[in-house]
């Protein structure tokens, strides 16, 4: 037996609060599943409503979670998808160690509409020293620090690329970090083109600003990236470029995140149509899927303003008033030209791909090495001959750079999209007690 | 400022504030989260779920993603 709703929605960043506030207000019986302990996607990560107002983006927070709560809509955090065992069906698993070799917490729930607001995550690239403790993503560093790692008086460079470095410098500076720089990849040409659209998003622009002038002790550099990360145990300096000279930089961490990926694996496993790199959809949101939506970075990276038009435009639509949905649209179809600006502006240089030398782990997973994935011909070769993106993350961070280092393509997603208790595969139980809350 | 709790990582004493991930004092703790198929230490690495470096166990439970846990007081974390 499976509890049953008229809208799921899977993902609690500002994309899924704002689809699912809209259709439970609207009338819906909703539930909106995450998998973090609590809602807020990456943007909004450790805000509460009582302090996030100093924070950027604070504001927006605030005024989503307190629609949310007075919407009806039911929350349910620590939970993912793992399978659609059947049309209309999401078999879940609990996140945070209550889903174990027991079999607790392995849920069913059903659905009439389903919107996936799964988000993006990190592109990484490997280059020698990337495994080391203490290099970690751009967004993940500042996540981790949200989350309550202590910055203060810790060396960081930051490197990749994308408008998140220059907000994950400002963050961590505000936080009491030693920001030694930050280093773009994109070059300036392009940056300045990009600056230039953005008067078209002044609100952008300000945002920009901003950021530029919390960090700018920090030296922000363009046209340069990471060569290779040092340390014994732990990374303790980094090597950069600018494609004439080097340099390198003592330091405690490395951020290092060359743009967003979005995170396909449930549209794909629910046979969503994907082009170029995002799911493709209609002009409410709705998927190649009957039923099926998809809002925020899964339609191409464009960050929190696009994700909460998306959202809402995908909330109304699975509640039924076509009109209030098509409202947003030509607000949407700006955020979307924006999108497709910063995807231009922070395209990957082709010096990146010379960064591993042969013996560079690529697969983290399963130890895979550069040299080893060489003579392969394809994705589906260099799994079946090297176990590349076989391992716990199932490709997640080997497959983006694969695809950029080599042009293979991942078509496929397989159940479960996430490791889970052989247990939450067996038999479930119905998700009763999500109700309860 | 926010309360702390307090949490033992491979027996060392973390103080963490409250509301801290597992692998925020994992960090802290100078610890390696695990160590990979040929014995590298690792790392928490994208800091929200996707990339599985942060995993150990936690109050006996293998493979726990840390950074998707909350700290708890007493809380016993082994790595490795």
């Amino acid at each position: 037996m499976s509890v049953h709703f008229d809208v799921v929605v899977v993902g609690a960043g500002p994309g899924g609060m704002a689809a699912a506030t809209v259709a439970a207000e609207a009338g819906c019986r909703v539930c909106l599943l995450d998998d973090n302990a609590a809602p807020g996607g990456q943007i909004w990560r450790g805000f509460k409503a009582e302090t996030a107002r100093k924070y950027p983006h604070g504001g927006s927070f605030i005024r989503w979670a307190a629609r949310i709560q007075r919407s009806g809509c039911i929350a349910a955090q620590g939970w993912q998808v793992v399978d659609q065992p059947a049309p209309g069906l999401l078999r879940l698993d609990q996140v945070d160690g209550c889903g174990n070799e027991r079999g607790e917490g392995r849920r069913e729930i059903g659905f009439e509409k389903l919107i996936v607001a799964t988000g993006a995550r990190e592109r990484f690239l490997p280059f020698p020293g990337w495994t080391l403790p203490g290099v970690m993503g751009a967004g993940g560093l500042q996540a981790l620090v949200k989350a309550g790692l202590d910055p203060r008086g810790k060396r960081v460079v930051l490197a990749g690329s994308g408008p998140l470095l220059l907000a994950v410098g400002a963050g961590l500076a505000g936080a009491g970090a030693n920001v030694l720089g930050i280093c773009e990849q994109a070059p300036i040409t392009r940056l300045a083109g990009f600056a230039l659209s953005l008067l078209a998003h002044p609100g952008k622009l300000v945002e920009g600003a901003r950021y530029r002038l919390k960090a700018l002790r920090a030296a922000y550099r363009s046209g340069c990236w990471v060569v290779q990360a040092e340390g014994r145990g732990c990374v303790e300096r980094v090597t950069l470029t600018d494609g004439h000279t080097q340099w390198s930089i003592d330091c405690d961490w490395l951020g290092c995140g060359f743009h967003l990926v979005p995170n396909l694996e449930l549209p794909r496993l629910l046979g969503c149509r994907i082009v170029d790199g995002s799911v493709a959809v209609d002009r409410l949101q709705q998927s190649s899927v009957p039923g099926v939506s998809c809002v925020g970075e899964l339609t191409g990276i464009g960050g929190l303003e696009k994700a909460l038009v998306e959202g809402q435009i995908a909330g109304w639509a699975a509640a039924g008033p076509e009109p209030e949905a098509l409202r947003l649209a030509p607000q949407r179809q700006r955020l979307q030209q924006f999108a497709a600006r910063l995807d231009r502006a922070f395209a990957l240089r082709p010096e990146l791909r010379a960064l591993a030398s042969a013996e560079t782990m690529v697969c983290r997973c399963e130890d895979v090495q550069f040299s080893a994935l060489e003579g392969c011909a394809n994705w589906r070769q260099a799994k079946l001959h090297t176990r590349c993106g076989m391992g716990a993350c199932q490709g997640r961070v080997c497959g983006a750079a694969a695809e950029f280092l080599f042009g293979w393509k991942n078509v496929s997603a397989r159940p479960p999209v996430f490791p889970a208790a052989v247990s939450t595969l067996a038999s479930p139980e119905d998700a009763s007690e999500l109700l309860d809350r | 400022m926010s309360e702390s709790c307090s949490i033992t990582v491979n027996g060392k004493q973390v103080r963490v504030s409250s509301g801290a991930s597992v692998a925020a004092a994992v960090i802290m703790a100078n610890e390696p989260c695990r160590f990979s198929e040929s014995g590298e230490p690792r790392g928490p690495l994208c800091g929200m779920g996707i990339c599985m470096e942060c995993c150990a166990t936690v109050n006996g439970v293998p493979h726990r993603r840390t950074c998707q846990m909350i700290c708890a007081t007493g809380m016993e974390v082994v790595t490795g």
